[in-house]
C-alpha cells in the first residue's frame, strides 16, 4: 500500500516538475527536525569542522556528500554523540533535536542515541541469534514481555524484507547470514528501538549492487516514517533516493538544496567541479 | 649468489622445524617409555602409602587432588580480575589513556618474575601472617604467578577486536556495562585461550608452591592444610635411587599431561556451548 502511494507520488512530482523542491523547502521551514548551530569540531588541535549551521527536513532523505576528509562521518557522529567516547575530540556549537540541544547540560546521552538509529559502514551483527540481535535494543531499554517482543521482531524483520528468508533459522547464528541480510539486519536492529531518525554512513559501500538497491529502496520506504540522514560517496546514490543534499569540502557546508536543483544547476564552483569529477 | 641464500635459509627454515618436532618426540617418547608400565590404576586413585617413596605400594592421588584445587582455586581467582582489568583497560579508558599503558607496562614486568621469586614473596607474606604452607597459600601464590598471563593475553586479542562491535552496541543505547557483557560474549574463545595459556604455565610450576602450597602425602580437608602437587611429586620421585619409584615420575608427567590435555578440551567445548546464541 505505502508502496503504491508512493509511486502515485512520483507520478505528481513527474508530471509537476518542481513540485518535489516545493515540498522540501517548506518541510525545511515548517518541520525542522535537526538545526545545528554554529558547530565546529576538533580532534586534538586539528579542526575537523568549521562553523556548521545547517537545518535537516523531517521526513525526507538528506545525503551528505563530498570528498573523503570533509567531515562527513564526524558530523553523522556528533549527531548520536558517538564522539563523546573519544575524549579527543572538542565539540562546541549547538545541535537541536526537537528542539532540545544535545550538547546541552543534563541531556541523557543514551535517550539521544535512542532517537538514532545508526547504519555502520560494514555491517556487525552482534554475535547471539537473529532473534537476539533484533531483541537487544528493545530489551535494553526496559521490554520484558515475551510476546511484545516477537511481535516487534517480526513487524522489523518484515519490514526490512528479511523474515521470509530468515524465519527458518531465526535461532541461528547472525553471523552465518550474507553481508547484504546482515545490513538489512543491522537496520531491523536499529529500527526495534524505535528511532526517529536513521542515520547510514556510507551504509551501502560495502554490499553489492543488488544489496545496495534493496537497502536504497528501504531507505525510500523509510522516509514515510522516518527523518533520514546518510553520508555517502556515490554521487549517482545521492541523486537517486535523496531528496535534499548538503555538499562539504574540507570541513565546510560549501553548498546545500533540494537534490533536482543541486545537481541541474549548482551555484559555486567548487560543487561543478566535484559534481563533473574533477576532483573526489 | 642469490640462489645461494635462498637455498640455504631454506635448508635453516625446513632444520627448525626438524628440531621442534624432533624434541617434541623425544620428550613424548621418554616419558611413555619409561612411565608407560608403571601407569597403573592404583597410581591414580591411591594415596602414597608407607614406604611409597622407596617402592611400595602407592599412588599419587594426594598431588593429582592438590594439582586441581591449586589450579581451580587459582584459576577462578585470576578470571575475577582478569575480566574487569581487560574491560576497564580496553573499553572504559580512552584509547590513550596512559594509566592503561602504565597497567600494560606493569604486566609485562610482572610475566616476565620467575616462579620461584613468586614463591619467595608468598612465602614472605606467608611468614609476616603467621600462616603456615597451605593450599591457601599454594592458590595464591599460584594466583600472582597467572594473572598477568591471563591479563596479558586476553587483552591482546581483546585489543584486536574491532571498533565496530562497540559502536554499534553504544549506537543503540546501550550503557558500558550491557556493552561490555556483549562483548565478552564475542570474546569468549579468547578468554579460554588466555585461561588455557595460564594453566599451562600454573599447573606445571613447581618452584611456586615449593614453599607456598608445602607436601603431604594426604588430601587437603580444609583451606589451611597443606596441599601435594604433581611436579612436586614427580621431583620427589625422581629424587629416590629405586628405578621403580623414578619410572613412576615419569608416569605423574604422563598423569598432569593428559590432566592438562582434558582441561584444554573441555574449556575449548565450554566455550563453543557458550558463544552460541542466547544472551
Amino acid at each position: 500500500m505505502i508502496s503504491q502511494n508512493h509511486q502515485h507520488a512520483d507520478d505528481i512530482t513527474n508530471s509537476f516538475p518542481g513540485m518535489n523542491e516545493a515540498i522540501i523547502l517548506r518541510k525545511l521551514i515548517v518541520n525542522q527536525s535537526i538545526r545545528v548551530e554554529n558547530l565546529d569540531v576538533y580532534i586534538e588541535e586539528q579542526h575537523i569542522l568549521k562553523d556548521i549551521n545547517m537545518t535537516i527536513p523531517e521526513k525526507s532523505i538528506t545525503c551528505i556528500i563530498g570528498p573523503s576528509g570533509c567531515g562527513k562521518s564526524t558530523f553523522l557522529k556528533t549527531l548520536n554523540r558517538m564522539h563523546d567516547e573519544t575524549p579527543e575530540v572538542k565539540i562546541t556549537g549547538k545541535v537541536f533535536v526537537d528542539d532540545e540541544n544535545i550538547y546541552g547540560p543534563g541531556v541523557n546521552v543514551i535517550d539521544t542515541r535512542k532517537k538514532m538509529g545508526l547504519l555502520a559502514q560494514r555491517p556487525c551483527p552482534l554475535p547471539m541469534s537473529i532473534y537476539e540481535n533484533v531483541a537487544y535494543g528493545p530489551r535494553i531499554h526496559g521490554i520484558k514481555r515475551r510476546k511484545a517482543i516477537n511481535q516487534t521482531i517480526i513487524q522489523y524483520l518484515q519490514y526490512v524484507g528479511l523474515w521470509d528468508e530468515v524465519r527458518e533459522r531465526i535461532h541461528t547464528s547472525a553471523t552465518r547470514l550474507s553481508i547484504g541480510q546482515q545490513q538489512r539486519l543491522c537496520l531491523a536492529r536499529g529500527l526495534a528501538i524505535e528511532p526517529e531518525y536513521i542515520l547510514g554512513d556510507e551504509a551501502t559501500s560495502a554490499l553489492d549492487p543488488l544489496s545496495t538497491k534493496k537497502i536504497e529502496e528501504l531507505f525510500v520506504k523509510l522516509k514515510e516514517k522516518y527523518t533520514i540522514i546518510l553520508v555517502t560517496h556515490t554521487l549517482r546514490q545521492a541523486k537517486r533516493i535523496a531528496d535534499y543534499i548538503i555538499f562539504m569540502y574540507l570541513g565546510k557546508i560549501i553548498e546545500e538544496g533540494p537534490t533536482e536543483s543541486f545537481f541541474s544547476n549548482p551555484k559555486k564552483q567548487l560543487t561543478r567541479d566535484y559534481l563533473s569529477g574533477s576532483f573526489s | 649468489m642469490k640462489f645461494l641464500e635462498e637455498k640455504i635459509f631454506k635448508v635453516i627454515m625446513i632444520c627448525a622445524a626438524m628440531i621442534i618436532l624432533f624434541v617434541l618426540v623425544y620428550i613424548i617418547g621418554t616419558v611413555f617409555y619409561r612411565g608407560f608400565h608403571s601407569l597403573t590404576l592404583d597410581m591414580i586413585t591411591k594415596l602414597p602409602g608407607g614406604g611409597f617413596y622407596l617402592g611400595k605400594e602407592g599412588g599419587v592421588l594426594n598431588a593429582i587432588v592438590g594439582s586441581l584445587y591449586i589450579i581451580l582455586g587459582a584459576l577462578a581467582i585470576s578470571i575475577l580480575l582478569s575480566v574487569p582489568l581487560v574491560m576497564f583497560i580496553n573499553f572504559y579508558l580512552p584509547a590513550k589513556s596512559i594509566f592503561a599503558s602504565l597497567i600494560r607496562f606493569s604486566l609485562d614486568i610482572l610475566f616476565g618474575i620467575p616462579s620461584i621469586v613468586y614463591g619467595a614473596f608468598g612465602f614472605a607474606i606467608m611468614v609476616y601472617l603467621g600462616i603456615r604452607a597451605s593450599l591457601l597459600g599454594g592458590i595464591l601464590t599460584v594466583a600472582m604467578l597467572i594473572m598477568p598471563i591471563m591479563m596479558r593475553s586476553f587483552d591482546e586479542i581483546t585489543r584486536l577486536l574491532s571498533r565496530d562491535l562497540p559502536d554499534a552496541l553504544l549506537s543503540l543505547g546501550a550503557t558500558k556495562y550491557e556493552m561490555t557483557k556483549v562483548i565478552l560474549r564475542q570474546l569468549m574463545p579468547g578468554l579460554v585461550t588466555a585461561i588455557l595459556l595460564a594453566v599451562g604455565r600454573g599447573i606445571g610450576d613447581a618452584a611456586t608452591v615449593l614453599f607456598t602450597a608445602g607436601y603431604t602425602d594426604n588430601i587437603p580437608a580444609s583451606l589451611n592444610q597443606p596441599a601435594a602437587t604433581l611436579p612436586l611429586s614427580i621431583f620427589f620421585q625422581l629424587g629416590s635411587p629405586v628405578e621403580e619409584v623414578q619410572n613412576r615420575a615419569y608416569a605423574s608427567a604422563i598423569i598432569l599431561t593428559v590432566i592438562i590435555l582434558i582441561l584444554s578440551f573441555s574449556a575449548r567445548y565450554i566455550s563453543s556451548k557458550f558463544s552460541k546464541n542466547k544472551l
